[in-house]
């Protein structure tokens, strides 16, 4: 007996101070930070001023609205975009090219989203490739403005946050039996009918963890919108970014930090209640 | 609609059109930076002016090739370092919470299960500034009380790593925990039977077991970690690694070399992801 306590010790001392210091602390100490204020008198004292003042200056919470749309938004944008390739993947494909569409899934996860993000501004410039094409073709004459948009904003976060989609969706339609599909359409059932009524049904755990995994990329993103975005896309990781390394006031920072915890928090949440899913779900 | 099924010609087509649009999407950011890093042109835009590899070999001052850039190693060998150092700690931590929660009962595990799953919904900026804000009010605890002052507890190095790791670790508990769950117990409690020690039979018996995915687990880590942004960039001392430079690159000074650097680094992966498809394979 005293020697397997012995080995549980050797795995959970590791273990508590990696949750304990790594991440119990840090964020107990960014929710006290929050509240910390230097008055006039330069004390640092207990107040709300770090939340106050988000509520005070619209652009704050603008911002914060607007990141949380958008976030919701693009989510579902990449469900829809990526939906049929992952059923064309897992059910029409022949199996023999299957494993070669999804390593080409797989390589721009791994290359990382400041190459890929890199990819569409030399693509997505005034000069850049898609403009010189059409200008070449003969069909624009003058380029158009797409870096430095919303658009491009969204086509970034979208390519870098949908491949999370793909993979958790496609584990989820592999275990659905083609018979069933067979037998709708025998019974008469539109393709409209079979995918509402049995593909996305099935399909609905994997679409809840890709979903969060999605949105959770997109709402704590920085590079996309940063890179991409315009002066007026302004993402609510921008606005912490900027008190942390720009303007130096950490604990109005921390206090936006621990906002935009508790909305990806609630929402994540939400979404877990709604499909009655489990977190550890999540990353599998 | 699936393969045993007739379609319609223009099901057929429309759809086969879809999936190309889809992986055209997919591939175009990677292809035009492979390709622009060979044109002979000091600016990032078509047009195509010939083919050179300046931008990888070249020594002027005017174009600083790749291999020629001593920053740019630098940092790429900084991002190398870390990596090793992340993959190294989280594989050893993860599997230690993968056996812990898969076999072991105590009280509070839903709780410490719970922590243990918590980074997957943290979004990266949040774990950046929590583990910056917490590290220096540590340092500064420590300088006050005890007058030692540690480097390491400010934007470095270390932290870079220590903040990788609070999430790496997740996904390797994940990993290995996914493989454990496969894992037949009775072969343990053969090797108890036989008076091995709890901790001989986990390492001649479980970890054999567990090795593709621990090994499996220890790549996954190493990329998350070369790749990562989000977290560093809070965290980052004098040594910039390789995001932050490139990152800092497009920001300030825009050269055809960033194409070289993604090149080498699409190549890369590339590479490692058809070797993992044919070792898959073979089993």
């Amino acid at each position: 007996m005293k020697k397997r306590n012995l080995t549980f010790y050797l795995f959970i001392i590791p273990v508590l101070l990696w949750l304990m210091l790594l991440i119990v602390f840090p964020h107990v100490d960014l929710f006290l930070s929050s509240f910390q204020f230097e008055n006039d008198d330069g004390v640092t004292v207990l107040s709300f001023n770090n939340y106050l003042s988000f509520f005070e200056d619209s652009i704050y919470w603008l911002t914060f609205l607007r990141t949380a749309l958008y976030s919701i938004s693009i989510t579902v944008l990449a469900f829809v975009v990526t939906f049929p390739v992952a059923f064309y993947l897992t059910k029409v494909v022949s199996r023999k090219y299957s494993s070669f569409f999804v390593l080409l899934l797989l390589i721009p996860i791994w290359v990382g989203e400041l190459v890929t993000i890199y990819g569409w501004m030399i693509l997505l410039s005034d000069y850049g490739v898609i403009n010189s094409f059409l200008i070449y073709l003969g069909i624009i004459d003058t380029p158009i403005v797409m870096l430095y948009t919303d658009f491009s904003m969204i086509i970034g976060l979208l390519y870098m946050s949908m491949l999370f989609m793909i993979i958790p969706v496609m584990s989820a339609l592999d275990s659905l039996d083609d018979s069933l599909i067979e037998a709708a359409s025998d019974l008469g059932a539109s393709k409209w009918t079979i995918a509402t009524k049995i593909v996305v049904p099935h399909a609905m755990p994997g679409i809840a963890s890709g979903g969060i995994m999605v949105f959770m990329l997109i709402i704590g993103d920085y590079v996309a919108p940063n890179i991409l975005g315009g002066k007026s896309s302004l993402w609510f990781t921008e606005q912490i970014y900027n008190f942390f390394l720009t303007t130096i006031n950490w604990s109005q920072g921390a206090a936006f930090g621990f906002l935009l915890l508790m909305l990806s928090s609630a929402i994540i949440w939400g979404v877990l209640k709604l499909t009655g899913q489990k977190l550890e779900r999540v990353g599998s | 609609m699936i393969r045993s099924l007739p379609n319609s010609k223009f099901y057929k087509i429309g759809y086969r059109i879809y999936i190309s649009l889809f992986y055209i999407f997919l591939t175009i950011p990677l292809v035009t930076i492979c390709v622009l890093a060979f044109n002979d042109s000091n600016f990032i835009a078509l047009p195509w002016e010939g083919f050179s590899l300046d931008w990888f070999f070249s020594d002027t001052t005017e174009r600083l090739g790749l291999f020629a850039d001593e920053d740019l190693l630098i940092s790429i060998w900084t991002s190398i370092e870390t990596g090793l150092f992340v993959a190294f700690l989280s594989t050893l931590v993860g599997t230690f919470a993968a056996l812990l929660f898969e076999e072991e009962k105590f009280r509070f595990k839903g709780l410490l299960y719970f922590l243990a799953l918590a980074p997957l919904v943290i979004p990266g900026v949040i774990l950046g500034i929590s583990i910056l804000l917490s590290s220096t009010s540590a340092g500064i605890y420590i300088e006050d009380n005890f007058g030692i002052y540690i480097e390491s507890l400010g934007p470095s190095f270390w932290l870079v790593v220590f903040g990788q790791f609070s999430f790496c670790a997740t996904y390797v508990m994940l990993l290995v925990g996914a493989r454990l769950k496969k894992f037949d117990r009775t072969l343990e409690e053969a090797a108890l039977s036989l008076r091995a020690s709890r901790l001989e039979s986990i390492w001649y018996v479980t970890i054999p077991f567990l090795r593709p995915a621990i090994i499996g687990a220890f790549v996954v880590a190493f990329l998350i970690s070369f790749s990562n942004f989000n977290t560093t960039i809070f965290l980052i001392g004098s040594d910039l690694t390789l995001p932050v430079d490139l990152y800092t690159r497009i920001r300030f000074s825009l050269t055809p070399v960033l194409n070289a650097v993604s090149l080498m680094i699409i190549t890369f992966i590339t590479i490692a992801a058809v070797i993992n498809i044919f070792v898959n394979r073979k089993k």
